[in-house]
């Protein structure tokens, strides 16, 4: 029986594994579990994953939630080229490093954006305060020039030549607000130069299919019906007025 | 060793640099994990409450400048979790701390991810909010803020019940892993300034007790013991003037 993948495309976590899996030709079953319709919720999903979130994952008997947890336990069964992973001591640790980094930077600050440009004008009917924007886009750029300074230095990849699940969790994230409106590459040679890096090896097709759900995620919510997402204004009223 | 002042002389290969303060949860895991494994380090003081790590030299080992870092010889590596994998690797420590196992190691990568922006986040502005905010606005903080993140932290409690625990004695299963060390530090944090999350929560309390007399009363108090300290702060960063540099940034600190 095949691995089954829950995933939403728009969802960060969910390309990574996606074109993760996709890449080394892993078998799996797709189970599209859409947030915006609330899937994610439902009685069937949360056998799967009580935390109620995507990406998750059913090897049989055995499930499990988060992205980087479902990688490395893909990398170890199917055996996948050394690079995504590297035995090497030193070049696991870089790997490692930046995706426990990466939670409460890219992730926290790229998704912010995309809330704040997309998702927060739809639900609650107007922008969030100023000085609020300014410094979501603050700590962004904080995390990006990180990014370039430290993890990647002058490297080609983070953890040196080749393309490895870091580099794989850092663009999913990067293309979360740049789907938002925000160039995160203007004004940043070096991690334009990275991006095309990993989009030549991951594949322009196979990268450019996972990330064509989120690059509409503008028109697309813009044409919703507001009343489906009325559950969370509570907690965006908390977080961002 | 007739060596002059502030030479030493290494003695083994093996040993390895870590940057440590422990009012930090992070920092915490990585020492509780070195000394129960007997890994060999040196122990370098990083005094977050004098700033230490916004120095000149502090600066050479980590452009982060947040602790923990270890260092390697010449290579330098931050991020506690990170740390604690090349440590369990490059030591051959027992198997039971990272499995080789794929489902049991999963099962720790698991909750080392989720982590992060469950516990670890809640855990760690619940100390702010308590421990450091009135200090540097001379207010306690807005009662809908407490209320707020003490929610979310109840959340992630009854998922780490629920979920992660069951009715394990460990996160894995019976014996204790990376990932009850990374909780348990994580939890502490808050108990720090007098919040206990282990009231009402034998499941929980029960764990902590595992957890404490496998890594051994005396190691687990030692370890804690500036956390359990922490209601001398206010005098601390008075005195080492980063009260006043903390007034400017706390909000950035915090996230």
């Amino acid at each position: 029986m095949p691995l089954e993948l829950y995933l939403d495309l728009m969802s960060q976590p969910c390309r990574s594994v996606y074109i993760f899996a996709k890449k080394n030709n892993i078998p799996f079953d797709f189970k599209q579990t859409s947030l915006m319709m609330g899937d994610h919720h439902g009685e069937e999903f949360k056998k799967i994953n009580m935390v109620k979130k995507v990406p998750a994952m059913r090897d049989g008997e055995f499930c499990l939630s988060e992205s980087i947890a479902m990688m490395m336990y893909m990398v170890e069964k199917f055996k996948t080229p050394d690079h995504w992973y590297p035995a090497d001591l030193q070049k696991r640790a870089r790997v490692n490093e930046y995706l426990s980094w990466q939670h409460m930077e890219t992730r926290t600050h790229g998704s912010k954006i995309f809330y704040i440009n997309i998702m927060i004008p739809k639900i609650m009917g107007k922008d969030i305060p100023q000085d609020k924007r300014d410094d979501a886009i603050e700590d962004l750029n904080g995390t990006l020039k990180m990014m370039e300074e430290k993890f990647l230095g002058d490297k080609p990849f983070i953890a040196g030549d080749q393309i490895s699940l870091a580099d794989l969790v850092a663009i999913v994230e990067i293309y979360q607000p740049l789907a938002a409106g925000m160039d995160v590459f203007e004004g940043r040679p070096k991690l334009k130069a990275w991006k095309d890096r990993v989009r030549q090896a991951v594949g322009p097709e196979l990268f450019d299919e996972a990330h064509k759900g989120v690059m509409g995620a503008m028109e697309m919510v813009k044409g919703m019906d507001g009343s489906k997402l009325e559950a969370i204004k509570p907690k965006i009223q908390k977080m961002y007025f | 060793m007739g060596l002059p002042d502030g030479q030493t002389l290494q003695l083994d290969t093996m040993t390895v640099e870590l940057f440590l303060d422990l009012h930090s949860q992070p920092c915490r895991a990585v020492y509780l994990f070195a000394k129960k494994a007997d890994i060999p380090f040196e122990y370098k003081k990083v005094d977050l409450t004098s700033g230490q790590q916004y120095g000149e030299e502090f600066g050479q080992i980590s452009m982060v400048r947040k602790v923990p870092v270890l260092k390697d010889g010449d290579f330098i590596l931050t991020e506690s979790i990170a740390i604690l994998m090349y440590l369990a690797d490059k030591f051959s420590t027992a198997d039971h701390w990272y499995p080789a196992e794929p489902q049991k190691r999963a099962r720790v990568n698991e909750y080392l991810s989720w982590q992060h922006k469950a516990i670890r986040e809640s855990g760690s502005k619940i100390f702010w909010f308590r421990a450091m905010v009135p200090l540097l606005t001379g207010a306690p903080v807005d009662q809908e803020k407490m209320d707020s993140v003490v929610e979310d932290l109840t959340s992630s409690l009854t998922i780490f019940e629920d979920k992660f625990l069951q009715k394990r004695p460990f996160i894995t299963g019976q014996e204790i892993s990376l990932a009850d060390l990374v909780a348990i530090v994580e939890l502490m944090q808050p108990v720090g300034t007098g919040f206990d999350v282990f009231e009402g929560r034998p499941l929980l309390s029960e764990w902590r007790d595992r957890v404490k007399k496998e890594l051994g009363e005396s190691l687990f108090d030692e370890a804690h013991h500036t956390l359990m300290n922490a209601h001398t702060l206010p005098q601390v960063l008075k005195d080492s003037g980063m009260l006043e540099l903390l007034k400017s940034r706390w909000k950035k600190i915090l996230n």
